[in-house]
């Protein structure tokens, strides 16, 4: 199996078409983007009204609470950073031919060392130097998680997508037990982990609640892109996505490349979780099932591994559902209908993909 | 002789046109296929000959244009279509599925309701192997089966598929001589039959020994055209000549000579291979004992008919392929547990018979193929920074330097046609100084000049100093540029004898295995 | 322990095995078509979950098992025709559209269920097993093995068949073509979308009755989510198995019963974290992978879509 390329043309730089301006272009894709928002929100409405709830009321709730009121746009921009991040390690491992399919352990792996870690340190260091600690556990931590199908993809051929997904069910368990077992704050009855205070968590910015973790994502996201497209490490990944054999062949050393994909992708995974925990959560608990990663892959197959179609991808998607499960409370139907949104918005977006190469192809003959 | 006016042609293509970002393959083009009549369709690399035929067999859709056969407008959508009216096809590349065995092959793809019929399936394949004089084991798994042995494999497909067309893209490039003859016999008697037959090859030599009619393509466009009459009422070398220059234009110097220089005494000893054995799944070693020593500046040619451990000694010599025993020597130093990296650092390089499965990466630009073995490397990169200048501009410079067929470097190497993607491939190679070469046919699918020029250039870097391992089924290009010569046959290679003038038989001898000469 | 109550232990540890391996025999058989097929199904869990509730209203609806689980299979079906039009007519990226089913389903199933019969949460009716005369006699593991509905003996039915379609018969050799060299398969006259479709489609039918049976033969009751990552496991097997079809079922009911065995050790309430024991299946698979899987062979076009003229 070869990488999840894109299967257009890999050139340096785009040629693009001259005979388009680039208003045409804008508009086109602007027409392109619109088009399955739309058809999902119809066909969305329609399950609505058959639920016996007003769709525009739901919708306009969906925008009120996602994007314009203010504590809404907050919780949305908190939200964003731990996808980002998740996002910034998919863009190594799917170019690259990697399936790693098991963000959610690795996410959770990092998360359980970072909350058992935070509050014990927090007396002792602060700041800046607690924030580096944190981070760097969680992306090491994730990193040596992923060691375990790294090393069986590298040195016994055994199938990543198989292991990664068996280790998120593993990981889910073995955090829990870590929480029982080790890492339990006695003063609570429910398990889990002792809370980091609030007074230790990430900086605010802009005197709202939004902790420095965006930025951090955002980062991320930006500098993978730029790796991957214009260094000659993110060129090797991608050839070993493209033609692994091709790698071989021009004397790349595979096993390093793959224990190298495995551990920053999942690194970035840890990340994200210490973001998450040391900005908003502050506490793990037995039962944790965060569930973010699988949402995570369709958005970066969709947005073809460009950091500016990530981050508009993940932003909508972090409207969209902050925005949604206060408009699914107001109109009193249970969550699953932001997810049952969330498909359809994927399935309309794949369309879209599609109806846009054709008339890119179009227009290119 | 019955005129040709008075038959109904069993293909007609009329006014063919298909053009792709930047390159017109085909314009215009009108070719007529007559029963009983073999067409040989000729034209330097990236002239639009696979092409053509892709939008006869149903590949390729045209743009512009009409297909009859018998007479009768048709539309060929797909080869499904082609094939139902008993065209048969023999690709450019490599057209089977690798996991299934030679049987399920063949069987793939024809309708017979449930249950395949194996049996049936093997007889037919027993009789048209006896045909073509091969052995083909009807169990192997394609994936496992040389290059040659495939070809031979798409061949039996093709004859057994196409009862009123025959299109056979290069369909000798992988064979042997010997191959190569006995597919002409089978073809003749076939064409006997009414068989109407095209036929793509750059060996001219073959195109007018087979061909009754020769039409010559260049940049898409129909250039020339060779009669019956001409053919037959010609000479030979009147006909090569005037073949030649609507190939390749006005200043054709294909025929320009090669041969190998004299090495001089004083050349030390660079490369050995000594008692190098490699075990493989089989009952029999794929590698047997295999030794030569060479000297700097000497070329090496291995002949033998694909399969006997060509590629495995190429790959072995790379360091693509552990080595199970023996010892490989490069510059007094023992190499045979270094890495690829570390061999290709030392000045040992590999240019792969398989373009597509290892050669390139097929989704990536001409440009960053170029630099594919380079990666991270100055000037192409700056503290490990891509520097699209330099790449590119190295790029164009190779493109030029060889002729390469694009419309420019930033186009998808995968759309190349077979011949050009191999000059990319040697270019890349070529524009080194290394120690140590090894070649696993070089030359396969490039045009009568290319060949030409890309043997001199090998010759040029031998004589520059460059050690040569060559492997190749072509005797006349062994015995064009090398200094000696051995066959392989069956993972053993054979002593290498001097390169001199009527070897030919006798490397012929042993490359079938009898030792008696 | 005396005799009598381990015996008793076994059989039900069997049993339950078996009830919850037959979902993974059905999903994984779909699975490993499609993925032959060349299409990476990670829609999967959807079409379960599909099946499972498509299967819940038939058998409510038609008060009939057999009915129930025919719905469940049609529902499963009629998910998968989004990825054929998508996957396999438009080139859509398959992991993309696999995700997207999955979420729909569990969001549109839980939704339905909870407005519909959110209040009543109502029973379907009972699947009765079958006791193979004979085999079902067998002491101790007979009655696990041999007594179950009819349903779970067809999933094994359905595993030779399309074992022996995969092996011996024209439609089989396109769908293995269709996954490894899906131009070769063009080149010799088939057709990659027809066979891709038709390998979907089977993977849907076959899913959806998984899901189906899950409900009306295991849960007899319909309740969100209740799949609870069936897909995913199965999708786990599938490739496990890397094409010997035959192994789906041995896979699947070890898996079953390594399930039934972390219920039974919990209900034991030995001194292990409950977490752990959890955890065993799972390990189970990677160790299994790590003892048989090595060089793990997967279809060399899974998960790329096909355009003729893309070379
Ligand atoms: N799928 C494609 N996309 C873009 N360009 C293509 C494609 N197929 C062919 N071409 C271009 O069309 C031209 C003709 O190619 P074609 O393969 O027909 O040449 P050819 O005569 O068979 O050459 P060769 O002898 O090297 O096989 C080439 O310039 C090639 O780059
Ligand atoms: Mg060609």
């Amino acid at each position: 199996m070869s990488a999840p390329h894109d299967g257009t043309t890999v050139a340096l730089a785009e040629h693009k078409s001259q005979t388009e301006s680039r208003l045409e272009r804008v508009s086109r894709s602007m027409t392109n983007a619109l088009i399955p928002v739309v058809g999902a929100f119809i066909i969305g409405g329609l399950l609505l009204a058959v639920l016996g709830r007003n769709p525009f009321a739901f919708y306009g709730n969906v925008i009120d609470h996602g994007l314009i009121g203010s504590l809404g746009r907050q919780e949305t921009l908190i939200r964003m950073a731990p996808l980002l991040l998740i996002a910034a390690g998919l863009m190594i491992a799917f170019p690259a031919g990697i399936w790693n399919l098991g963000t959610d352990g690795q996410y959770v792996m990092g998360g359980v060392i970072v909350a058992a870690l935070g509050p014990e340190l927090a007396p002792h260091v602060s700041g800046f130097v607690l924030f580096t600690i944190l981070f760097i556990a969680g992306f090491v931590v994730a990193a040596i998680w992923s060691l375990i199908p790294a090393i069986l993809k590298a040195w016994y051929g055994i199938n990543e997508i198989i292991s990664t997904l068996m280790l998120t069910f593993i990981g889910l368990r073995f955090s829990a037990f870590l929480v029982k077992e080790y890492f339990y704050d006695r003063e609570t009855t429910v398990p889990q982990t002792r809370v980091l205070a609030v007074a230790d968590r990430l900086p605010r910015m802009f005197s709202s609640r939004v902790h420095i973790g965006l930025i951090v994502g955002l980062v991320a996201v930006i500098a993978v892109h730029f790796v991957m497209r214009n260094t000659a490490f993110g060129l090797r990944l991608r050839i070993v996505g493209m033609n692994p054999k091709a790698a071989i062949h021009a004397g790349m050393n595979m096993k390093v490349l793959t224990l190298a994909i495995f551990t920053l992708s999942a690194g970035f995974a840890g990340l994200a979780a210490a973001v998450n925990i040391s900005g908003v959560d502050g506490v793990v608990r037995a039962e944790w099932n965060p569930a973010v990663g699988l949402l995570v892959v369709p958005l970066v197959f969709l947005a073809r591994f460009h950091a500016a179609s990530v981050i508009v991808f993940i932003a909508a998607f972090a409207v969209f559902k902050v925005g949604g499960e206060s408009a699914s409370r107001k109109a009193d139907i249970p969550n699953f209908m932001v997810l049952f949104m969330v498909g359809l918005l994927l399935i309309f977006m794949a369309l879209g993909e599609y109806m846009q190469l054709r008339s890119s192809r179009k227009h290119q003959s | 002789m019955v005129l040709a006016s008075e038959i109904t042609p069993t293909v007609e293509l009329i006014g063919i046109t298909k053009a792709y970002p930047g390159v017109v393959a085909n314009s215009d083009i009108h070719l007529t296929l007559l029963p009983g009549e073999v067409h040989s369709l000729l034209g330097e690399n990236g002239a639009g000959k696979s092409t053509l035929i892709g939008i006869l067999s149903g590949m390729v859709q045209p743009d512009a244009g009409e297909i009859r056969i018998n007479g009768k407008t048709v539309r060929i959508h797909s080869p499904r279509d082609a094939l139902e009216r008993g065209i048969g096809t023999v690709y450019q590349h490599s057209l089977l599925v690798p996991t299934l065995t030679v049987l399920d092959n063949l069987l793939l793809g024809v309708d017979q309701g449930w249950k395949l019929g194996r049996e049936m399936a093997m007889a037919r394949l027993h009789e048209l192997a006896t045909l073509l004089d091969v052995e083909i084991d009807p169990s192997s798994i394609v994936g496992d089966l040389a290059l040659g042995q495939r070809q031979q494999v798409e061949i039996v497909r093709a004859l057994w598929r196409g009862e009123g067309v025959l299109i056979l893209d290069e369909p000798t490039s992988m064979l042997t001589p010997q191959g190569a003859e006995k597919l002409v016999q089978v073809v003749r008697r076939l064409v006997s039959k009414g068989l109407a037959v095209v036929f793509i090859t750059h060996k001219l030599s073959e195109a007018l020994d087979l061909g009754d009619r020769v039409t010559v393509l260049r940049r898409g466009k129909i250039v020339g055209e060779v009669t019956p009459d001409e053919l037959h009422n010609k000479s030979r070398l009147q006909v090569t000549d005037e073949v030649l220059k609507m190939i390749f234009g006005e200043k054709s110097d294909a025929s320009q000579g090669t041969s190998a220089t004299q090495l001089s005494d004083t050349a030390g000893e660079t490369f050995r291979v000594d008692h190098v054995s490699v075990k493989g799944d089989g009952p029999h070693p794929v590698l047997d004992e295999v030794s030569f020593a060479l000297k700097r500046g000497e070329i090496l040619g291995i002949a033998g008919i694909d399969g006997n451990g060509q590629k495995e000694l190429a790959e072995v010599l790379a360091g693509q392929r552990r080595v199970d025993n023996g010892e490989i020597i490069l510059e007094d130093l023992s190499i045979q547990h270094l890495s690829i990296a570390a061999r290709q650092a030392k000045g040992l390089r590999y240019v792969t018979d398989d373009r597509h499965g290892e050669g390139m990466v097929g989704p990536l630009s001409i440009a960053l193929n170029v630099v594919l073995k380079r990666v991270g490397e100055a000037p192409f990169w700056r503290w490990s920074f891509v520097r699209h200048g330099a790449i590119r501009e190295f790029a164009r410079k190779l493109i030029n330097d060889h002729d390469v067929r694009t419309p420019h470097e930033e186009v998808a190497i995968s759309t190349l046609s077979g011949g050009n993607m191999q000059k990319v491939i040697l270019a890349r190679e070529l524009a080194l100084a290394p120690q140590v070469v090894v070649y696993n046919k070089p030359t396969y699918g490039l045009d009568a000049r290319t060949t030409a020029i890309v043997l001199a250039r090998i010759a040029d870097q031998a004589r520059a100093g460059v050690t040569t391992v060559f492997i190749s089924t072509e005797l006349s290009e062994i015995v064009a540029i090398c200094h000696r010569v051995a066959v392989m046959y069956r993972g053993q290679l054979s002593e290498p004898i001097s390169v001199r003038p009527g070897i030919e038989l006798q490397l012929g001898a042993l490359m079938t295995g009898s030792t008696a000469v | 322990m005396n005799g009598l109550f381990s015996e008793l232990f076994i059989s039900s540890l069997v049993s339950g095995g078996v009830i919850a391996g037959i979902p993974l025999i059905y999903a994984g058989l779909g699975e490993a078509i499609s993925e032959r097929a060349g299409v990476l199904n990670v829609g999967l869990e959807g079409m379960m979950l599909g099946g499972a509730y498509g299967g819940f209203v038939g058998a409510l609806h038609f008060q009939s098992t057999w009915f129930g689980l025919m719905c469940g299979g049609l529902t499963g079906m009629v998910i998968s025709l989004l990825m054929v039009v998508l996957c396999v007519r438009l080139n859509s990226n398959q992991i993309v559209v696999g995700i997207a089913i999955t979420l729909g389903a569990e969001g549109v199933t839980a939704l339905l269920h909870g407005a519909i019969y959110g209040d009543s949460y109502p029973r379907v009716p009972t699947a009765h097993p079958y006791a193979i005369p004979l085999l079902s006699e067998i002491p101790i593991i007979g009655p696990g093995f041999f007594n179950h509905h009819v349903s779970a003996y067809f999933a094994v039915a359905c595993v030779f068949f399309v074992s022996w379609v995969l092996k011996s018969t024209g439609i089989g050799l396109s769908i293995k073509a269709a996954g490894d060299q899906p131009h070769a398969l063009e080149a010799a006259g088939g057709g990659v979308h027809r066979t891709r479709t038709i390998a979907v489609l089977s993977t849907g039918l076959l899913a959806g009755l998984g899901g189906a049976f899950i409900v009306l033969v295991g849960a007899g009751l319909f309740v969100p989510f209740v799949t609870n990552g069936k897909g995913f496991i199965a999708i786990v097997l599938a490739m496990l198995v890397r094409g010997r079809v035959k192994w789906i079922i041995v896979a699947s009911v070890l898996f079953g019963m390594s399930l039934s065995l972390t219920t039974a050790l919990q209900l034991a309430g030995v001194d292990v974290p409950i977490d752990l024991v959890l955890m065993l299946p799972f390990v189970l698979i990677i160790v299994v992978l790590f003892a048989f899987g090595r060089r793990s062979y997967l279809p060399a076009a899974l998960a790329l879509p096909y355009d003729r003229e893309q070379r």
